[in-house]
Formats: structure tokens, C-alpha cells, sequence
């Protein structure tokens, strides 16, 4: 077997696609103008800026002046829910709904927010990975000032019924937020149809650079400035714009929502070979609902093995994936989200995540068949816990 | 986070992998906030530890400083084996991210607790000599 060089962990980030570098690259060293400068160079440099937010506002069917550039998926979070609890608080809504499986872009915002006088009501998640619009709905009063619910989670890819999240919203006049990073350019979006009154996108998870981002807010909602200084992002977030950055994500949103259905073609049947063939490893569990799950997206526990030494040993075969989010690689606790849908802890810490793209080939889907049994074996070989769970022993 | 070459090697080549039959102690010892597990086997003669082996359900840290714990302390006497601090093993692997200290105690708990066992096995009680085997916590 010949050792290949894998990328099967788009959730964690992409590479920056060529296209997108090649438009990215004048903006370092020719087109370099401040968009806020009266001569051409800056001129040219806003064209560009509104040519990418045009970009955007066109992908999610939103208008142009509803799009925000911030600097990452996590800010455009920050702001949507902080902002909104400002606003809100003044009316003396201090109540907000979320889920339980949130990035933690979403939670510790909350958290923060539960810290100065906020009450949070987190909804759960069915062992699916879905939440129900009806607890949704149950979990709105009189003072809901915001329901933020991810349109796909990150760890097991499982998408939310957020057309009808967002219509028990507005049933009850509440805003609903979304944090889309997830979901952008592998599922169809449509803010206006879909009812969505803010979303979060990332530019680093659709082939742009890491470090810019996107708030969408529906025109009428107010939100209160985020960084104070110049006139940006109309009035709402000073700082000299990241052109290159905002280019670059003008053209990776563009290209990442052109043909989302052909590419979903190509990747699915990819996807779910992954998904059978390692589902044959005794002791494993498909996390998360299968058909309502992002193309590209794989998540399974195998038991009697923990997900770092997987990860290692898969790197050795050149194959780089995840165990549950990048994020919590440095904490011990098992993922909240495997938690949250009802596995066990030990159960929890043996996940692996692959998030293909349409470059992983079937050859590559081969190989990686190969590979996952080969390792698993070995260091199930030299679990304890293995020898417990073959001995029909309880395992704690 | 970053893993020395020393650690990688350890976690890819592990040493002394596997049970040994009739050990002469045997230990296991866990974290319960991370679930990490070891089990240690120890072959002991006159007092010196001719054999160690180990198996580990465990990150990468967890598995390189359970190999180095069993390379430390094989052909060494119980007294030197019961000297063994994670601060050694830690050394020995040129180092482990602050997050991965707890891992190097479990190991060196691990070495305890299979001593204790032999002790126990002997008609010794192990708690004068050996002291309580503590599971890690973070
Ligand atoms: C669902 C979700 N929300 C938010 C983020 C944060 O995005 P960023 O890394 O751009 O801050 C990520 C990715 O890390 C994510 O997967
Ligand atoms: S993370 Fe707990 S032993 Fe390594």
C-alpha cells in the first residue's frame, strides 16, 4: 500500500482554492489602496469590497447592505448574540434560546452573557442530532430577546430544520439567528425564504483565507455598533477593511455556491462508502442523522479506542482528520456535542470525523477503508478497555 | 500542540506492549476525567523487575510515557522502580505539552499500583511501603 496524503477534515478549515489566491494576490502589492481614499487606488479598493459583499449578499439571498464583514465565524457569533442582548435588554428581554450542541462561539457567548443577569434556556438535541422545532417553540416567552440555533453542526454535520425554527420565531416576534459556518456551500441558503434573520459564515471553512468573516442582519434590526473609530462597515465596525481578505471571500462564496447539488452528487456516494465500510468495524455507531447530514460529513465512534491515538496513527498514513472539534483538543472532556445526543463518555472520546470535499477520491475512500481497520485493530490490540468489553465485562 | 520526536516515537513504537502471563503484579489505573486507562504488568525475581509490559486505552501521551515508564524501570529493583516520578518519564520524553502532565502520573501511578499487587500477592502489606496509589487528577 502506498502512503497517500489525505485532507479529510474540511470542517476544521480549507485550503485557500486558486482561484481565490489569484484574486486575493493584486491586493497585496498593486491594488493596496485604503477603501476609504478619494484617489483611484482607493476608489478601486471599495469597488472591490461592495463587488465581494454583492458576492455574498447574492449566495444567501440577501441584500448587499444586510452583509457585514467581520474578521472570523466566531465574531460575527459575538456580535449577533451580545448585540442583540443589548438591544434587547433595554426592553427588558433578557432571555435567550439556544441548543445545547452550539459551537462554542455560541455557548461561551451565552455563558458570558447568563454571567450579567441573561437567563439562557439551552433546548436539547434528539440522539439524531436534530433539534425540535417544536422545543423550540416551547422555550420562547414574553421575553426572548434572541433564539440562536446552528444551521449544521460541526462535529457530526447533522442540518436543522431551520425553516420551521425560524417560523416558530416569528410566530412569536422573536429574532432568530443562525451560525451558518457550517452549512455555507454545501447546502442551498436562502435568508429571505428561509426566514433567517442573522447568520454567521467563515471564510476559512469555503476555500477563503482564515480570519474573515460575514454577520447577515436583516434590514430593520438595529445592532449596536461593535467597534467604535471609523466610518466601516456603515458606521457598525471600524477598522481599515481587509480587502484581500474580503476579495478572496467574495470569490470562494461565489464559487462554493455555484453548484452545490453536482458536487453533493459526487461526494454523498463517497461519503457513505466511508460511512458503511468502517461501520463494519465491530463496535461502532454513526453519529448523528444520516440523510438530514452535510455531504461530506462522517462521524462514527468506534469503542475500545480513544480518538487522539487514532489521530495520530491515521497522520502516520498521511490521512489528517478530527476527533470530535479542533477547538477541544487541549480540554479532556469528551466532546458536549457526542455528549449532548446521548453517547457515553467513554463512547465519546473513540470518534473519528472525516469532512471530505470532492477532491477526496474514490481511490483516496479505498485507502482510507484500508487504513481506519488496520489502525483500529492495533490499538484496540493494546487497549485494556477492549479486553474488558471482550470479556463481557462492565466497562465504567 | 506539540509532540517531541521522542514522544511520537514512543506512541508509534511502543515498547513492551502486551500482558504478561502469571505477572507477579499487575496494576491498572485510570483518569475519570479524560477515561484514559493503564494496565501495567510486572515479572518480578529477587526483588528486581525482569519483565514489564503494558496495555493502554489512551491518547498519544498516555501510550509514549506508559512505554517509556516499562523501559525505565525494566532490569531495576523495586526500590529504584518505586523512585520513579512522572517528572522522570516527562523527562525522558524530552517534554509533554502542560495539558499532558496528567498522562506521565498515570503512568507512574500504573508502576505503583502493579507493585502494590505484587506485595499484596506476597502477603506484604503494600500500603507501608509502596503508599496510597492516587488516580490523577487534572
Ligand atoms: C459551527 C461553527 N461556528 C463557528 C466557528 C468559528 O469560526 P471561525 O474559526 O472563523 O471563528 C466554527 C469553526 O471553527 C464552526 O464550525
Ligand atoms: S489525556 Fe488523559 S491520559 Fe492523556
Amino acid at each position: 500500500m502506498e502512503k497517500r496524503f489525505i485532507y479529510a477534515d474540511n470542517a476544521a478549515t480549507t485550503a485557500v482554492s486558486e482561484e481565490v489566491l489569484n484574486a486575493m494576490l493584486p491586493h497585496f502589492r498593486t491594488a493596496y489602496g485604503n477603501a476609504s481614499s478619494i484617489y483611484k487606488l482607493g476608489r478601486d479598493a471599495q469597488r472591490d469590497v461592495e463587488e465581494a459583499r454583492d458576492k455574498v449578499a447574492k449566495a444567501i439571498g440577501a441584500e448587499p447592505k444586510e452583509i457585514f464583514f467581520t474578521s472570523c465565524g466566531s465574531e460575527s457569533d459575538n456580535w449577533a448574540i451580545k448585540g442583540i442582548a443589548e438591544t434587547m435588554a433595554k426592553k427588558g428581554k433578557k432571555h435567550i434560546v439556544t441548543s445545547v450542541f452550539e459551537h462554542h462561539a455560541v455557548l461561551h457567548t451565552c455563558e458570558y452573557l447568563a454571567k450579567h443577569g441573561f437567563e439562557i434556556t439551552y433546548v436539547p438535541v434528539s440522539d439524531k442530532g436534530l433539534v425540535d422545532p417544536e422545543d423550540v417553540k416551547n422555550a420562547i416567552r414574553e421575553d426572548t430577546a434572541l433564539v440562536t440555533i446552528m444551521y449544521a453542526n460541526n462535529e457530526i454535520g447533522t442540518i436543522q430544520p431551520i425553516e420551521e425554527i425560524a417560523a416558530v420565531c416569528h410566530e412569536k416576534n422573536v429574532i432568530f439567528h443562525t451560525d451558518a459556518v457550517q452549512a455555507v456551500g454545501h447546502v442551498e441558503i436562502d435568508v429571505k425564504k428561509q426566514g433567517i434573520d442573522m447568520l454567521s459564515l467563515s471564510g476559512h471553512k469555503i476555500h477563503a483565507q482564515k480570519g474573515i468573516g460575514v454577520l447577515y442582519v436583516r434590514k430593520g434590526i438595529t445592532l449596536p455598533n461593535l467597534i467604535h473609530g471609523g466610518a466601516q462597515e456603515r458606521n457598525k465596525r471600524a477598522g481599515t477593511e481587509n480587502v484581500p481578505a474580503i476579495v478572496g471571500l467574495g470569490v470562494a462564496i461565489e464559487a462554493a455556491t455555484r453548484n452545490i447539488s453536482e458536487k453533493a452528487a459526487v461526494i454523498i456516494p463517497r461519503r457513505n462508502r466511508l460511512i458503511d465500510g468502517i461501520l463494519q468495524l465491530p463496535y461502532t455507531r454513526l453519529n448523528g442523522d444520516r440523510e438530514k447530514r452535510l455531504p461530506g460529513n462522517i462521524n462514527i465512534s468506534i469503542e475500545g479506542i480513544e480518538g487522539e491515538s487514532l489521530l495520530l496513527m491515521l497522520d502516520q498514513y498521511g490521512i489528517c482528520a478530527s476527533s470530535g472539534s479542533a477547538c477541544t483538543s487541549g480540554s479532556l472532556d469528551p466532546s458536549h456535542v457526542l455528549l449532548s445526543i446521548g453517547l457515553k463518555h467513554e463512547v465519546a472520546h473513540g470518534s473519528l470525523r472525516l469532512s471530505i470535499e470532492d477532491d477526496v477520491t474514490d481511490e483516496d475512500v479505498d485507502y482510507i477503508l484500508e487504513v481506519v481497520p488496520k489502525v483500529v485493530e492495533r490499538l484496540r490490540s493494546m487497549s485494556p478497555v477492549w479486553e474488558k468489553m471482550m470479556n463481557g465485562e462492565e466497562v465504567k | 500542540m506539540m509532540y517531541s520526536e521522542k514522544v511520537l516515537d514512543h506512541f508509534s513504537n511502543p515498547r513492551n506492549v502486551g500482558e504478561i502471563e502469571n505477572a507477579d503484579g499487575v496494576g491498572e489505573i485510570g483518569n475519570a476525567k479524560c477515561g484514559d486507562i493503564m494496565k501495567m504488568y510486572l515479572k518480578i525475581d529477587n526483588g528486581i523487575i525482569t519483565d514489564a509490559k503494558f496495555k493502554t486505552f489512551g491518547c498519544g501521551a498516555a501510550i509514549a510515557t506508559s512505554s517509556m515508564a516499562t523501559e525505565l524501570i525494566k532490569g531495576k529493583s523495586i526500590d529504584d522502580a518505586l523512585k520513579l516520578t512522572n517528572d522522570a518519564v516527562v523527562e525522558a520524553l524530552d517534554g509533554l505539552p502542560a495539558v499532558k502532565i496528567h498522562c506521565s502520573v498515570l503512568a507512574e501511578q500504573a508502576v505503583r499500583s502493579a507493585l502494590s499487587d505484587y506485595y499484596t500477592k506476597q502477603g506484604i502489606d503494600p500500603l507501608p511501603i509502596v503508599g496510597e496509589i492516587k488516580e490523577p487528577e487534572e
